[in-house]
């Protein structure tokens, strides 16, 4: 039975032997996702919120529950979709998100790697010798930051959930690149550089089959679909090793975060003026070099 | 015997078991990557299971 109203249960939480039904599941994703925002400072009244949507199901309950919360915290919301033009994939994803954004009356913009870089993802990677993932993450990156600028977007909301951050964090720790986990968080970026748009992650503290579960009861009917490019091996195994510690030791994806996040603001301090902010020559995105790594991509194309 | 459906893999298959926890044991599925679905209705882990229930494992893995 549900643990708050002997009801049906549909999921059991965390550390819980008792579940939680439809709906006081529905007031627990909701309550979490709203405190969040509230806690981490994530939106302020008056702000245009772009959401970056890929039309799966991350995304697509961001955006719905970025939408529901709107009036209530007085901000405005747009959708941002890339198109990298992967066949099979990308394109029937877009077909969900322009449905999504249509019922919910949200103006969706799409930006596709077609237009801006002269070919889709499908064919740059014939061209150049490089992993499907390492092209598209610096594309797509550029064209989040490019677009919200364009679009006048104060911030940029992402689909990333617990099971995302709790993964990076761990990869981050395995490698031992801790200037990159400087660069995690429920919000990133560089405060007070026009250039950059702070990108916020109101998901954080869901997890991933909280997040199914949320989409699936909210009947948003979307289809399991994986990239036919997800070839990143190392997360994949991370994740793995993650579940199976998970299950057998309950609660260890929230002690991974919450440590994080207590010693979060020292990492950030310390790698702060790690990198010098530069603005690449050919197109005068920020970067770290003299030339950005999407410039640099593109030239080999 | 339970008619199960493995999302991830598209794959049918019949097993048996008490319930879903054990269902989900025996075929070595991580509770952490499914939602599960019996007879269309989601339904947690500890749920018991009965001849002739369809359960179905929807992956809850992002695709990228």
């Amino acid at each position: 039975m549900c643990k708050n109203c002997e009801t049906n249960p549909v999921i059991l939480l965390t550390n819980n032997t008792k579940g939680l039904c439809k709906s006081c599941f529905f007031r627990y994703f909701e309550r979490k996702f709203n405190k969040t925002i509230a806690q981490f400072k994530l939106i302020s009244p008056n702000e245009r919120i772009g959401v970056a949507i890929s039309g799966g199901k991350d995304s697509l309950t961001l955006l719905y529950l970025l939408n529901k919360l709107k009036s209530k915290k007085r901000f405005t919301i747009e959708a941002l979709l890339i198109d990298e033009g992967i066949k099979g994939y990308r394109d029937n994803t877009i077909k969900d998100a322009k449905k999504f954004c249509k019922e919910l009356g949200v103006k969706l913009n799409i930006v596709s790697y077609r237009d801006e870089f002269g070919y889709p993802l499908d064919m740059m990677i014939k061209k150049l010798k490089m992993k499907p993932c390492s092209i598209c993450g610096v594309f797509r990156r550029y064209l989040i930051n490019r677009y919200s600028r364009k679009l006048k977007f104060n911030k940029i909301a992402t689909g990333h959930n617990l099971d995302d951050e709790v993964q990076s964090v761990m990869m981050n720790q395995f490698r031992n690149n801790p200037e990159i986990s400087a660069r995690l968080g429920p919000i990133t970026g560089i405060k007070d550089n026009k250039k950059f748009i702070r990108r916020i992650k109101p998901l954080y503290l869901l997890s991933e089959k909280e997040v199914t579960t949320y989409s699936y009861l909210k009947n948003f009917k979307l289809k399991f679909c994986e990239c036919p490019y997800n070839t990143e091996a190392y997360r994949i195994n991370v994740r793995e090793f993650i579940n199976k510690f998970e299950e057998k030791y309950p609660g260890t994806k929230h002690s991974i975060i919450n440590s994080f996040l207590e010693i979060l603001p020292d990492i950030k301090e310390k790698f702060r003026n790690a990198e010098e902010i530069r603005y690449c020559k050919k197109c005068s995105e920020p970067c770290s070099n003299e030339i950005c790594k999407a410039c640099e991509i593109r030239s080999k194309i | 015997m339970v008619k199960v459906f493995i999302e991830k893999e598209n794959k049918k298959l019949n097993a048996k078991a008490k319930d879903i926890e054990e269902l989900m044991k025996k075929l070595n599925i991580n509770k952490e990557e499914v939602i599960v679905v019996r007879n269309n209705q989601l339904a947690p882990r500890n749920e018991k299971l009965n001849d002739s229930d369809e359960v179905k494992f929807l992956s809850v893995i992002s695709g990228g």
